[in-house]
């Protein structure tokens, strides 16, 4: 009568020591998370590439595929992203930082305090900052002007790691959940924002690193896999939907709930790129572009990955 | 006194379903951190589920159980807005209880 869900915890067993995945002169500065576990997933994923991709058509795809949408849905039942939302809720209605203040008053873009729905409509601009900020880089604004907080502290550990769990990361939980089942409506109205559109379109597509990489070289095909997992492609709108609904996640293969800077910040490291700046217009306008690609769709996540 | 867990209880059909989800390491005692050194064992040992004054579900969780855990299962009875009380015990001693009403 009892399911369990089994996957042993040491599935996210960390690297041998000393074994570093990169060169250090790609990285622009020190690596906020653990390089552990990602030495060992780095190699394994770009050997796999090249044949994951060339096996694209094999024999049986639709057995695989069902085989893979059964393996989802076995994930999908007890998310514990939840279990983030649930300390996201918490850190949010908790007053704290010097000015002793929650984050009830927080404009996500649909007014002080509207929470429902916010995501769903992010990145948007912002008239007191000017910018246009997607989710994190607005909860930063409300961290610092509601609560306080210096921002080199708020940013100072953005993504979580098996000691120590990102407040930002749980917040971000919270506020992506309470956009579950509405339609995606990112606003493409103002100037600014359809410029960071073209800036996220160009990087995208924007070809740069020791192995002549960008994210489309991975995500504008149709049909693609790494191993088990479907590459979508995010230059479609099927694709940008499917994906973009299904971030911020949980991780099981890590243990750790993952927000979309996360997911940016990780797939630049796997094209050798130098570490974005947390929450930097460039990786605004790329989540703008996935995002905005995505409009229309239902927002389903917190969404669990392997 | 570990993070609060996630219970849903749901009545259908005289059965109640029951789905917890819960904050645990679960370290196995295997798993070497960055510099080197073996992460010792901790992981949750006992699970208990009580409705009333009758234990529905008494569980022994081991190791091979991933982190966060998840856990579903059925019992036949409770009524609405009854409670079910969740705890667990660690390896460490440490121990948590929460309750949901059946809805």
């Amino acid at each position: 009568m009892a399911d369990v869900r089994g996957a042993p915890s040491t599935a996210a067993q960390p690297g041998a020591p000393g074994k570093k995945a990169l060169p250090a002169t790609l990285t622009t500065r020190a690596r906020p998370i653990a390089l552990a576990w990602a030495c060992a997933a780095v190699i394994l994923l770009w050997s796999g590439l090249d044949l994951a991709v060339a096996a694209g058509g094999a024999a049986a795809p639709d057995a695989i595929d069902a085989a893979i949408a059964r393996y989802h849905e076995m994930l999908d039942e007890g998310n514990p992203a939840e279990l983030d939302e649930q300390r996201g809720e918490q850190l949010w209605k908790t007053a704290a930082g010097p000015a002793h203040a929650t984050l009830e008053r927080c404009d996500l873009g649909r007014g002080p305090g509207v929470v429902k729905g916010a995501y769903a409509e992010l990145p948007r601009l912002f008239a007191d900052t000017g910018r246009v900020q997607d989710l994190e880089s607005r909860l930063i604004t409300c961290l610092t002007t509601l609560q306080g907080i210096p921002e080199s502290e708020v940013v100072a550990k953005p993504f979580s790691t098996d000691s120590a769990r990102s407040d930002i990361e749980a917040l971000v939980a919270y506020v992506a959940g309470q956009s579950r089942g509405v339609t995606m409506q990112v606003p493409l109205h103002d100037a600014k924002e359809k410029e960071a559109y073209a800036l996220g379109e160009r990087l995208f597509f924007y070809r740069a690193g020791p192995y002549d990489f960008s994210c489309a070289s991975c995500h504008s095909s149709s049909g693609s896999r790494i191993r088990l997992q479907d590459l979508p492609n995010l230059a479609t709108t099927a694709g940008a939907q499917r994906a973009y609904t299904s971030w911020p996640a949980y991780r099981v293969s890590q243990g750790l709930f993952r927000s979309f800077q996360w997911r940016l910040n990780d797939c630049f490291r796997q094209q050798r790129f130098p570490e974005p700046v947390y929450a930097s217009d460039a990786t605004i306008a790329l989540t703008m572009f996935i995002a905005a690609n995505a409009n229309g769709a239902r927002y389903n996540g917190p969404g669990i990955k392997r | 006194m570990g993070d609060p867990m996630k219970i849903k209880a749901t009545l259908q059909d005289g059965v109640t379903e029951v789905k917890i989800l819960m904050r645990h390491p679960m370290e196995t005692g295997l798993r070497k951190d960055e510099s080197g050194a073996l992460v010792p064992a901790w992981f949750i040992t006992e699970v208990s589920a009580i409705h009333g004054d009758r234990v529905v579900l008494r569980a022994q969780f081991g190791t091979s159980v991933s982190r966060n855990p998840y856990l579903a299962f059925r019992f036949k009875g409770g009524q609405p807005g009854d409670r079910v009380t969740v705890s667990w015990v660690d390896s460490k001693g440490d121990r948590r209880s929460d309750e949901a009403a059946i809805g």
